[in-house]
């Protein structure tokens, strides 16, 4: 019985644990309609992971890597916006995942634990991925953390200064999909943007360096994801929507200290 | 690339000249079948400081953009001399909210610098006083002076400034540009930047190039500031309308408060 709830808690962790940092600097890069257009493409490649055999991960990894590698070649026309570019790639690879969904029976049921996430379901295998992937990820962002953060907050300056702006924002889109990929067992291609975006944003209200802001974003994560876990244990509510709804909640909660502190350092009035 | 050979002179192949520091030859830059810039040729040395001034829209960002190798030239050369470290101060400097920077972070981001080299930098542009502040808290005159310290702080042989005193006040700007004069002797580095206002520049400059999408004219200040092509450009003032200039008995620093001049001969007193 508890033998699972281990496996759910270690993977909810294990994407929490990457998702604060990543979800960071998404939000800093502004890079949340790209987040949001992998996670839709990434149910093309649960289908196309169930059609070829060769794994939903696999397939959701393939998938969302062509995706951020199609729009890097898309987004040089600058007569289409960027966030136009992912929506026509973000909805054709979704129909096409949906189109080629007859060829694979039985699997509605299944497509809806995709879609919103089964981390009750985790195996051994899934978390291997999320583990693995997410020590690659979390070692790829500290190698180029410094970097990342200088052309984040100016791409010329830091073109100047010898950041090989280009390559950097390849390996970090490269990144966002391996995590997309990987956390879709637990939140789901849904809500997998969620995950990166509310921690963030919360622990911007409570932090005055970028790397507090990773730290504190990370925290929030895994409270997240322990508190969604413990509802779901204790009512019986689906898992992975309770998860971004704890985070949901501690974004509120992050607004109302920060009012209180605003209030208090804020001198008397009469 | 190409020399003319002049009858007398030898040219050192790649080398405009001893002291140079970057060289353009006919450099051409079309985009979506306009031209921007047509056969531009510019040289910037050590110890020189050279002013772009010209009307919106012709082609100064561009040039410097070349000059920096941010972008190559359809047609013409660059060159730059071995090793060039480029202090580059950009036009705009968007800081998102959602990034919590501190100025000594800011400092740190194009590489590791001691504590006290960074303060001292501060202190030489009169922003000591900002170093734990919030880059998104700054005014833009704070900001302009920050962003030179960043500049500095990469002990540069050339430091290519974009309109450095944009959103600063009048009093203010010829202070910077002061400051920009002194910051860069003392290094013996180079200075090239952009102006709209050569009166204020023409003291600290050697010389101006005129820039309307091609090299309209180029030379000593007072004499650009006399070039009829120059006044076709600018609507030059009448000759009794010269901005009048003055020495000051003090500088203001960064926050306004008054700073004695070293060799001041009378007291000031507020």
């Amino acid at each position: 019985m508890f033998d699972f709830l281990w496996r759910s808690a270690l993977g909810g962790i294990g994407v929490a644990l990457v998702a604060g940092p990543i979800g960071c600097v998404v939000l800093w890069r502004r890079m949340v309609v790209f987040g949001a257009a992998l996670s839709h493409s990434a149910l093309l490649g649960v289908v196309l992971g169930l059609v070829l055999g060769i794994g939903v991960t696999a397939g959701a990894i393939i998938v969302c890597v062509a995706v951020a590698l199609l729009f890097l070649l898309l987004a040089r026309d600058a007569r289409v916006s960027d966030d136009a570019v992912l929506g026509i790639v973000a909805h054709a690879a979704l129909a096409l995942g949906l189109v080629l969904l007859v060829f694979v029976s039985d699997v509605s049921t299944e497509l809806l634990g995709y879609l919103f996430g089964d981390i009750l379901a985790v195996s051994n295998a899934d978390l291997a991925w999320i583990w693995g992937g997410g020590a690659v990820v979390l070692a790829v962002l500290a190698a180029m953390w410094r970097p990342l953060l200088a052309m984040t907050v100016h791409e010329e300056l830091a073109a100047v200064e010898g950041v090989q702006v280009a390559l950097l924002r390849l390996v970090f889109m490269l990144a966002v999909s391996l995590v997309t990929a990987v956390a879709l067992k637990i939140v789901g291609a849904l809500l997998i943007i969620s995950l990166l975006i509310i921690p963030a944003a919360t622990a911007r209200r409570l932090s005055t360096t970028p790397e507090g802001m990773a730290v504190a974003a990370t925290v929030l994560a895994v409270v997240s994801v322990l508190a969604g876990l413990g509802a779901s244990v204790q009512w019986d509510a689906p898992a992975s929507p309770a998860i971004v709804l704890a985070a949901s909640i501690l974004f509120v909660l992050g607004l109302g200290v920060d009012l209180v502190r605003q209030r208090r350092s804020a001198p008397a009035r009469h | 690339m190409q020399h003319v050979a002049v009858p007398g002179t030898a040219v050192r192949a790649g080398a405009p000249a001893a002291d140079a520091l970057l060289s353009l030859r006919g450099a051409t830059v079309s985009r979506g079948g306009e031209r921007i810039l047509t056969a531009v040729d510019l040289t910037v040395g050590r110890n020189e400081t050279v002013t772009l001034v010209g009307p919106n829209g012709a082609g100064k960002t561009t040039l410097l953009r070349i000059a920096m190798g941010l972008m190559r030239p359809d047609e013409g050369t660059v060159w730059r001399c071995d090793g060039l470290r480029i202090g580059y101060v950009p036009q705009h400097f968007p800081v998102a909210s959602t990034l919590p920077l501190t100025v000594d972070r800011l400092l740190t981001l194009s590489g590791r610098v001691p504590g006290g080299e960074r303060r001292a930098r501060l202190a030489e542009v009169g922003a000591a006083a900002l170093q734990a502040r919030a880059v998104s808290a700054l005014s833009g005159g704070e900001l302009r002076r920050v962003l030179l310290a960043r500049a500095l702080l990469r002990e540069p042989d050339l430091l290519v400034l974009d309109e450095p005193v944009q959103g600063v006040d009048m009093a203010g700007q010829a202070e910077l540009y002061a400051l920009i004069a002194r910051a860069a002797r003392a290094r013996g580095a180079g200075v090239l930047m952009v102006s709209h206002e050569l009166h204020l520049v023409m003291a600290t400059t050697d010389r101006v190039v005129c820039l309307n999408r091609h090299v309209c004219c180029e030379g000593a200040p007072d004499a650009v500031g006399k070039n009829p092509q120059y006044l076709a450009l600018f609507g030059g003032l009448p000759d009794g309308v010269a901005v009048y200039t003055h020495h000051h008995d003090h500088v203001h620093d960064v926050s306004g408060g008054v700073v004695p001049v070293a060799d001041t001969h009378h007291g000031h007193h507020h």
